[in-house]
């Protein structure tokens, strides 16, 4: 994957996300404390949120180009987008969840609801509604949701931060399988040293808005 | 009850389901529009859809009257063009309702869209839902609890209506006659046992709209 995000300017308040890079990679971390612009970023290419200027391209594809009034909407952008919280539509079951924005599969299986719930260890969860999950539980139904509108890229916003240690080790298993099996680029968001190091093969560290390093994981040592 | 109380009865429910209805699909639309945040001339629709609330029923009535009446304009157009007479028929009394009971189902609605978490609507807009299939399938059944109770108490305005119908369609028996215009009648006329019973009836329903109504709201808000 080639991520381009150039001459981004987006105000958030005191400061502003200010960039100029291009990524490459298959698993890339974003790394930084608490309002250092990592959500704001995910935002930005999911294309929920508008920047003053901006030129971001997903494998020579234009998301937005402020420059030349170019701007996908969110549903056009192919992005799947797991937010922090999951963000489960609560009026659906787990299977309303999970077929919002599913594609058609075109006989292949590999996209199938019943393949994405089986990896993502949720089948028995199917008819469920959505009060009765765990945070762990919300979090893989949230990813499956994600994975079955067929992403070109699948943006993760600290997906493990609400689980324990024990889940944690799992649930970077889990995301390794899904990154092995489905082949979608990750952009993966988290303020944890040792789940970047564990699955991302890039990362970029972000302070107040602005890029501050980037390289291989180790240079977070 | 004699058929004269069933028949104010009957007109009275008839015309307030049917103002109801009418205002439903531009009440629940403009309540979306007003969620929607600073879009220009939001305020001025926000001052004009609330007037009715705060302005004498009569005087909302009196502007009606010079609208619809038959030399009024609209009330002029659509006599000489398509044959429809409005004053001091039902139909003036189904408009006057609508008009006094519009403020409170869109104000109802408008908090019941600005309640739904927008972070909702935007992943479904992530996962390829137009705005049009967001509106559908995520913000209108997740307000739907409050636009329910908001077309409740709408409705029970609707049903206590007086001050702008009287105005506009005056007290026809049989034909505009409503259960409160009804028990104003009754009470001038000094027949106070047939204005009780009108009373109790309007007490009655009155009642359950609005329990109703507080009923979804209160479950509203003990929603996740």
């Amino acid at each position: 994957m080639k991520l381009a995000l150039k001459r981004i300017q987006l105000p958030l308040g005191r400061w502003a996300l200010e960039m100029d890079v291009e990524l490459e990679g298959q698993v890339i971390a974003i790394f930084g404390p608490s309002g250092a612009g990592k959500t704001s970023t995910l935002d930005l290419i999911a294309g929920l949120r508008k920047p003053r200027t901006a030129h971001i391209a997903l494998d020579g594809t234009v998301l937005e180009d402020t420059s030349h009034g170019r701007r996908l909407a969110p549903q056009e952008r192919g992005i799947g987008y797991v937010p922090q919280d999951g963000a489960l539509f609560p009026h659906l079951s787990v299977m309303g969840n999970l077929n919002y924005g599913s594609r058609r599969t075109n006989g292949s299986s590999l996209f199938s609801t019943e393949h994405v719930a089986e990896v993502l260890e949720i089948t028995h969860l199917l008819s469920d509604g959505i009060g009765s999950l765990s945070g762990g539980e919300k979090q893989r139904v949230a990813l499956a949701r994600a994975l079955l509108s067929q992403p070109r890229l699948l943006l993760l916003d600290e997906p493990l931060a609400s689980l324990d240690e024990k889940l944690k080790s799992r649930g970077l298993d889990l995301l390794r399988r899904i990154h092995g099996e489905f082949a979608i680029p990750m952009l993966y968001v988290s303020h944890s040293r040792e789940e970047i190091a564990a699955i991302c093969d890039q990362v970029i560290c972000l302070a107040e808005g602005r890029v501050t390093q980037r390289g291989a994981p180790e240079i977070l040592a | 009850m004699d058929p004269e109380t069933w028949q104010i009865i009957s007109l009275t429910l008839g015309v307030a389901v049917l103002s109801t209805v009418l205002i439903l699909p531009l009440g629940v639309a403009l309540a979306w529009l007003l969620a929607r945040p600073g879009w220009r001339g939001k305020s001025l629709v926000e001052t004009l859809v609330a007037l009715p609330l705060v302005m004498p029923p009569v005087a909302t009535g009196l502007i009606l009257l010079r609208l619809l009446g038959r030399r009024g304009p609209l009330g002029y157009w659509l006599e000489e063009k398509m044959g429809i007479e409005i004053v001091f028929t039902w139909r003036a009394v189904v408009i006057a309702l609508a008009v006094m009971s519009f403020p409170l189902l869109v104000r109802t609605a408008r908090v019941a869209f600005q309640e739904v978490n927008p972070r909702l609507e935007q992943i479904a807009r992530t996962l390829g839902a137009g705005e049009l299939r967001v509106f559908f399938t995520v913000s209108l059944p997740l307000a739907g609890r409050g636009i329910v109770a908001g077309t409740l108490l709408a409705f029970a305005r609707a049903l206590g209506e007086f001050g702008a119908t009287i105005m506009v369609a005056g007290n026809i028996p049989g034909r505009t006659s409503t259960i409160a215009l009804s028990i104003y009648e009754n009470v001038l006329l000094g027949h106070d046992s047939a204005a009780f019973r009108l009373l109790a009836v309007s007490v009655a329903m009155a009642f359950a709209a609005v329990w109703a109504s507080e009923f979804l709201m209160r479950r509203r808000a003990a929603a996740p």
